[in-house]
């Protein structure tokens, strides 16, 4: 018990310590070996010190409520709109007025009040296997749900917000009962159960066990680089100008200033530099996302999938119709 | 050969009650507390209900409920069958008969304890699915193709009952180490054969330990995420997780985690019922003088066995760790390790050792002061046990950060404290997550050690003079040492594996290798998840091995 003394005491003094120079405290759900290289070049680069703990966006959330204005936390960062929309939905995020964030962050891929920013683009798109289908057989996400794809769809589980996120754009544009019907045909057309992750789902379309499947490009350049002779590529959907398609579903990881900031000066600033060229292509590059500057070139890899029109509805519905997704996907049995 | 029988409640002596006076309202009352505490959690829970979103609840029980709760009571029956199975067979073998490779068999067959289900199912999948290299290869090769799918109701339930048994496995092997052979005697002087013998009289008697095995495996199973997570099985914890992540209604996942502590308090009051008919002996004489010799096919075919589940639930997932770990190790492997390592093996020790000197004391409350308010106050202290981790983490978190805010206004007010946590920053309130979620692993095996301590050995010991303490310090504890040894090492293999409340919890650079599996598994990145699982997996096999291991190992 001495020990645990000891330890609590250190734990305590700690806070205190560290408090002299300037630090910015972050709460991240996205991936410590993510930040981590970009939160050491910018200690270096500026003396400002980042504390951060890493965990799930629903318990850090959590967190930061039960906190209240008692949390040392100046920045939530977390991977999809959705949970950015929720933690401003309930008060955890302050508006911030900055004219570099807004000139680095294309206003689909930020809050409308200001409250949070895009930091990496995600685009969900469609990947098939290359020996038996051809491109021109494949066309928007809507079509997935034609019959003619029976037995030949393999798509990852409902529980994972992307695929929340794509159904409710696919609300937003089409209306529920549309789109409750074109996620209907996408489950009747499954070749197996859904997959627990993209990998797991595009590995299926390699091996031929479905035609086609539905995946963020950074799992498709993951497994790439591991294996570069799968038979599967990636397909831009929904690029018809003429018919007016929206364009590729993208989401963003993003962040924004906590309502409670002790540091919000600092905060800001750390968000105005990850949205700068230097950091843009250290957050992009080091998973294979997209920049969210529309000025930073993406990673050589990245850039040889070719370019795309990307949905230019704002990214924050992700957030509104999320739970109105979910619930349609559990009407159609989708697991 | 003495053979000492003990109800589980005997009616109280008066020597007891008289000797203990104002002590008796000591235990009570820590006991009380413990449960108290236990229960912080579970009434944020029920408070829940204060805030219905009766459109959700209409939507989840037209839509989710029904087949997650057939999901879970397929899942709660197979996993129960399953460990069972495993569990028993392999304790009757190791413990009563002769068969080559026994005595490493022992302690190895208890290694998958320190793999979590999670990455015992990832590999399963892995190699077992469509893409996997079996069905691949026999594709290819052979063009067989319509193989059982490994992502189904049967895969979920067979990766359980590997990854569980253990529990099973540990304390029946003890019980049939002390009792079977007796049992197995007294039984062929009766007349009855070796296999009616142990169908009629061993296995009626270990009943009551095969349970409580059973209940930890229950309970893990109700609570497990992870597992059910790569299997894409949906129960009521991955709802409870759907209606708080997806749905964003931390209310409705609060609410459906009530239900399931409702239905584990069923479960744990059935599980006491039969407990109740529990009869403990005294250790006469080891197993080890009398194992039965099989004969050599026999001999061979239980090695078989045994290895086979040993290989199925330890060996072929490790392996798989292995091969993942070499891709990504030199280029994840920093110094950094060491840290996350050391933060894990010292978080696990203080838990297992804070909740072991709690278990022990409440079992001792429970012995001091027998009866229905005891009994039922030792239930609700080991319910956390069944609670999914991250609704447990938010229903310690938000008390005491309510607390925490509290006390910070109030230094600030006083002496201008300028903080921004006083409890949340430290490992303290972690350590008292770890207690609630865990004490139901430590206690069990303390209590049910404590129970064979006949009341004799006491007043033998205090009619040579023995004091109060001196009964706990000289007689007691050396007699519980193996039950202590066994509730340490269940919960520092538990608390290695841990994440939700680290995660939740933990102050700031007091990272785990658990919050790295966290890191890598969240971005389905399972080669780099592999380095920090096997990191894991070797911390923890020494705990086991050490469990195990003794100068005379079957002697307790």
């Amino acid at each position: 018990m001495k020990l645990l003394s000891l330890i609590c005491a250190v734990a305590l003094a700690t806070p205190a310590l560290s408090a002299l120079a300037e630090e910015v405290v972050v709460y991240s759900a996205r991936n410590e070996q993510l930040i981590k290289p970009l939160f050491d070049t910018y200690t270096r680069d500026t003396g400002v010190q980042i504390k951060f703990i890493t965990g799930g966006e629903g318990p850090l959330m959590e967190r930061l409520k039960a906190e209240g204005q008692n949390t040392p936390a100046d920045i939530l960062l977390t991977v999809d709109a959705g949970n950015l929309w929720q933690a401003a939905h309930e008060g955890l995020l302050r508006p911030i007025q900055s004219k570099t964030l807004q000139e680095n962050v294309p206003p689909h891929l930020r809050d409308p009040g200001n409250e949070w920013f895009g930091l990496s683009v995600r685009a969900r798109t469609l990947v098939y296997n290359t020996t038996k289908v051809k491109p021109a057989d494949l066309s928007t996400y809507e079509d997935l749900a034609d019959p003619k794809w029976k037995g030949r769809l393999c798509l990852r589980t409902s529980k994972k917000v992307y695929n929340q996120s794509l159904v409710a754009m696919m609300i937003t544009e089409h209306g529920e009962p549309k789109a409750q019907s074109i996620v209907k045909g996408w489950v009747s057309n499954l070749a197996t159960a859904p997959f627990p992750d993209d990998t797991k789902a595009i590995e299926a379309v390699a091996n031929g066990q479905c035609d086609v499947t539905l995946v963020n490009t950074y799992y498709f350049g993951r497994l790439m680089e591991k294996s570069p002779n799968l038979p599967v590529a990636i397909f831009w959907p929904n690029q018809n100008q003429a018919n007016k398609d929206a364009g590729v579903h993208v989401n963003v990881s993003g962040a924004g200033v906590t309502h409670h900031a002790k540091n919000p000066a600092g905060a800001q600033k750390l968000l105005e530099w990850l949205s700068s060229d230097k950091a843009q292509n250290l957050f992009a590059d080091n998973n294979l996302e997209y920049p969210v500057n529309p000025k930073v070139k993406p990673d050589q890899t990245v850039a040889a999938w070719g370019s795309f029109k990307q949905n230019l509805i704002n990214v924050k519905e992700a957030g509104s119709l999320q739970a109105q997704a979910v619930k349609l996907m559990d009407r159609v049995g989708y697991k | 050969m003495t053979d000492h029988t003990l109800p589980q409640r005997p009616s109280p002596e008066p020597g007891v009650i008289t000797s203990a006076g104002f002590r008796l309202d000591g235990w009570g009352l820590f006991a009380t507390l413990v449960a108290a505490l236990v229960l912080v959690p579970v009434l944020v829970s029920f408070s829940s209900f204060a805030e219905i979103n009766r459109d959700l609840l209409a939507h989840l029980t037209q839509f989710v409920l029904p087949e997650l709760i057939l999901n879970t009571v397929w899942l709660i029956l197979g996993v129960a069958l399953g460990v069972s199975v495993l569990g028993v067979s392999l304790a009757w073998l190791v413990a009563m008969c002769d068969f080559p490779g026994r005595r490493w068999l022992d302690w190895a067959l208890l290694l998958p304890l320190a793999l979590p289900a999670y990455v015992t199912a990832f590999v399963a999948i892995d190699l077992l699915d469509f893409s996997g290299p079996l069905q691949s290869w026999l594709r290819q090769g052979w063009g067989v193709t319509g193989l059982p799918d490994i992502r189904s109701r049967g895969g979920v339930i067979g990766v359980m009952s590997l990854a569980l048994y253990p529990y099973v496995y540990l304390i029946a092997k003890n019980a049939f180490a002390t009792q079977g052979a007796i049992a197995l005697e007294a039984a062929q002087s009766l007349g009855l054969s070796r296999r009616q013998g142990f169908v009629r009289v061993a296995l009626p008697m270990a009943r009551p330990w095969i349970a409580a095995g059973v209940m930890l495996a229950l309970m893990e199973t109700l609570a497990d995420f992870g597992t059910m997570a790569v299997f894409n099985y949906d129960t009521f914890t991955t709802a409870i997780y759907k209606a708080w992540y997806s749905l964003f209604s931390l209310p409705a996942a609060a609410q459906l985690a009530s239900i399931l502590i409702l239905f584990v308090l069923l479960v744990v009051v059935f599980e006491q019922r039969s407990r109740a008919q529990m009869r403990y002996s005294t250790v006469g004489r080891s197993a080890a003088s009398r194992r039965i010799s099989l004969t050599p096919g026999l001999a061979w075919l239980a090695f078989a066995y045994a290895v086979t589940v040993l290989l199925l639930a330890f060996l072929i997932p490790v392996t798989q760790l292995v091969l993942w770990t070499r891709e990504v190790i030199l280029q994840d492997l920093d110094a950094r390790y060491w840290a996350f390592a050391w933060h894990s093996v010292l978080l696990a020790g203080m838990g297992a050792l804070m909740v072991v000197a709690v278990g022990l004391l409440l079992a001792y409350a429970g012995r001091h002061r027998p009866g229905s308010f005891m009994a039922w106050t030792q239930r609700l202290a080991t319910l956390g046990y069944a609670f999914p981790g991250a609704v447990l983490a938010v229903g310690l978190f938000i008390p005491v950060a309510t607390l925490d805010n509290w006390l910070i206004d109030t230094t600030r007010s006083w002496f201008g404290f300028q903080g921004t946590g006083i409890l949340k920053g430290t490992l303290l309130v972690m350590l008292l997550a770890y207690l609630v979620r865990f004490l139901a692993v430590g206690f069990g095996p303390i209590d049910s050690g404590l129970h064979r301590i006949t009341r004799n050995v006491d007043e033998a010991a205090r009619s040579l003079g023995t004091s109060t303490s001196g009964l706990l310090t000289r007689v007691h504890l050396p007699m519980l040492r193996t039950s202590l040894r066994t509730a340490a090492v269940l919960v520092f293999v538990d608390i290695m594996k841990e994440m939700p409340i680290t995660l939740m919890t933990r102050p700031f650079g007091w990272d785990t290798l658990a919050v790295r599996v966290f890191e890598m598994t969240s971005e389905g990145e399972w080669a780099r998840a592999a380095l920090p699982s096997l990191a894991i997996v070797l911390t923890g096999i020494i705990p086991v091995i050490l469990l195990t291991w003794s100068p005379r190992p079957s002697r307790t």
